[in-house]
């Protein structure tokens, strides 16, 4: 009888993995063919010569990273476009958190009217919104056109819900009650913001700088309609992948990114672990 | 719960007013008389009939919704069937599939456009409408499988077992109980993949790169002579629509909250 028991139920289990197995072969193919495999391709790519990357020989060469510290258009673009990037995302987060706080904070109707006033705008097409602010400052502050000062403010304005929606994510999960005990404990607001909020949500303040400065520093839009058709690094990759067709160069910023955002994500990470102890 | 300070009031009031003052001068202006985008001279219709004559504009139109309509469809098609087999892979295989899912996920768009750049190139598929559909199918199945696949571990295995012990085929199980538990999380995977292909610029345009096809974002960004109030006709038009669509969405969920209240 044993042997009876136990063959017919995985007679069935197996019937249902091969058809739910079938189902996911498409998926499993973009996956394949649409990540994994230009991933590689990139990767080869960035090691292959000016020269050969048509014709697919396989050279290996340094070349296209060692641009990253040799080349003066390279390095100087890169730092331009970093810097600005780091200020917006600075002016973000001080514009971002005490904005993310206050949503927080809400009752809950309040709340969902905030937040969905601070998504809205993300819905509508980037470079329609970067329009939109040019023609602003165009009407109040022309002479700003083609400034730092413009990029910057483009950079924020484009992205600034990135960074409220992970930080009110991460705020709307604590506690009210420990707000009640630190104030119980004889922490004044400031104290309390000091050492219990902000330790808790330094995940979501992560998360959100990784979503703003990462675009910022990358963007196509802003610097062509509020930079007055000036350079920067998104540019750079522009003209180099689309108009020259140099795919080395583009594969090695690309890798090089992809390389930040998993130390960013791997801090970030490492960060919600230590909070998430620190609960208990 | 707790009420606002007037500080917090006046900043968030602020931030509220300079997020939309852009977005109602750029439909403000799609009535102006003039071409002036700085100076309102009088109100008139005409932006909006040039925009309906214009061909090209037209025709970015057609494109953007045609690409967001087949990718939104095929995308959900696959992320969903993709999501329901995750639960039935091996624990490593599934963990490396969610990890690759991510990887377009976390990436600033341009990572995603050089990719399939180099794809396409480095299989010498030429680049047009096909590229850019199949781009957007690409980056669309993964915000579907991480909106379904949440829905499919919530669901009751129970109820599959149930299903098959009574007869029900495997697809009679697909379709009759599986699909319909998880039907939040498709039309919310969907609405996503709309919204992203509809939207889109960076990838397309690396996708599409060399081609004439254009959807809206490619054809303003590549618009030669400076830009004109058709345009800020179109995008009156798209806020309008998105507009109607937060305010229901809004109302509907207030309404979820009042029953849930009650």
């Amino acid at each position: 009888m044993k042997p009876f028991v136990i063959s017919k139920p995985k007679i069935k289990t197996k019937r249902k993995w091969t058809f739910e197995g079938f189902l996911g072969v498409p998926y499993q193919a973009v996956i394949g063919f649409l990540i994994v495999i230009p991933i590689v391709l990139m990767l080869i790519y960035s090691f292959q010569s000016r020269a050969s990357s048509q014709t697919f020989t396989l050279i290996f060469t340094l070349d296209n990273y060692l641009r990253f510290i040799n080349e003066p258009i390279f390095v100087s673009l890169m730092a331009e476009s970093i810097g600005l990037a780091f200020v917006a995302t600075l002016i973000s987060l001080l514009i971002g958190y005490p904005l993310a706080y206050i949503i927080a904070r809400s009752n809950t109707k309040t709340k969902t009217l905030l937040i969905l006033l601070i998504t809205a705008p993300m819905w509508i097409n980037m470079l329609l919104r970067t329009k939109a602010l040019e023609q602003v400052i165009l009407m109040t502050a022309p002479e700003l056109i083609g400034t730092n000062v413009a990029i910057i403010i483009g950079m924020t304005y484009v992205y600034l819900p990135f960074m409220v929606l992970p930080i009110y994510t991460v705020l709307s999960k604590i506690d009210m009650s420990l707000y009640e005990s630190a104030s119980d404990l004889g922490a004044n607001k400031l104290q309390t913001l000091i050492k219990v909020i902000i330790p808790l949500s330094i995940s979501g303040v992560l998360s959100g700088i990784m979503m703003v400065f990462l675009p910022s520093a990358t963007t196509l839009v802003v610097p062509k309609y509020l930079g007055a058709g000036r350079f920067l690094i998104g540019n750079l990759i522009e003209n180099a992948m689309i108009a020259q067709g140099d795919f080395g160069y583009g594969s090695s910023i690309a890798l090089l990114m992809a390389g930040l955002i998993l130390i960013f994500l791997y801090l970030i990470k490492k960060v919600d672990k230590y909070t998430e102890g620190g609960d208990e | 719960m707790s009420k606002h300070t007037f500080t917090s009031k006046t900043f968030l009031s602020i931030v509220l007013l300079l997020i939309y003052i852009p977005i109602i001068s750029l439909v403000v202006f799609s009535f102006n008389d003039s071409k002036s985008l700085i100076q309102f001279t009088g109100f008139s219709l005409e932006w909006y009939v040039k925009l309906f004559e214009s061909g090209t504009i037209m025709d970015a139109v057609f494109t953007t919704i045609l690409v967001a309509i087949i990718s939104t469809i095929a995308s959900t098609l696959i992320g969903t069937l993709g999501a329901i087999s995750l639960t039935k892979n091996k624990k490593w295989l599934r963990e490396w599939i969610l990890n690759f899912n991510n990887i377009p996920i976390v990436n600033p768009e341009i990572v995603t456009a050089i990719s399939f750049f180099v794809l396409f190139g480095a299989f010498q598929i030429e680049r047009g409408l096909m590229t850019m559909i199949i781009a957007h199918i690409a980056f669309s199945v993964p915000y579907v499988v991480i909106t379904v696949y949440p829905k499919v571990r919530q669901m009751d295995a129970d109820l599959i077992s149930a299903s098959s012990d009574l007869g029900a085929t495997p697809l009679q199980t697909l379709w009759h109980v599986i699909l319909p538990q998880i039907r939040i999380g498709i039309i919310a995977g969907a609405a996503i993949a709309f919204t992203m292909s509809f939207d889109d610029f960076v990838i397309s345009y690396f996708a599409s790169s060399g081609s004439a096809v254009k959807n809206i974002s490619i054809y303003l960004y590549t618009l030669k002579r400076g830009i004109e109030p058709t345009i800020n006709a179109l995008s009156a038009l798209i806020i309008l629509v998105i507009g109607m669509k937060i305010t229901f969405d809004y109302f509907k969920t207030q309404k979820n909250l009042m029953e849930e209240e009650e």
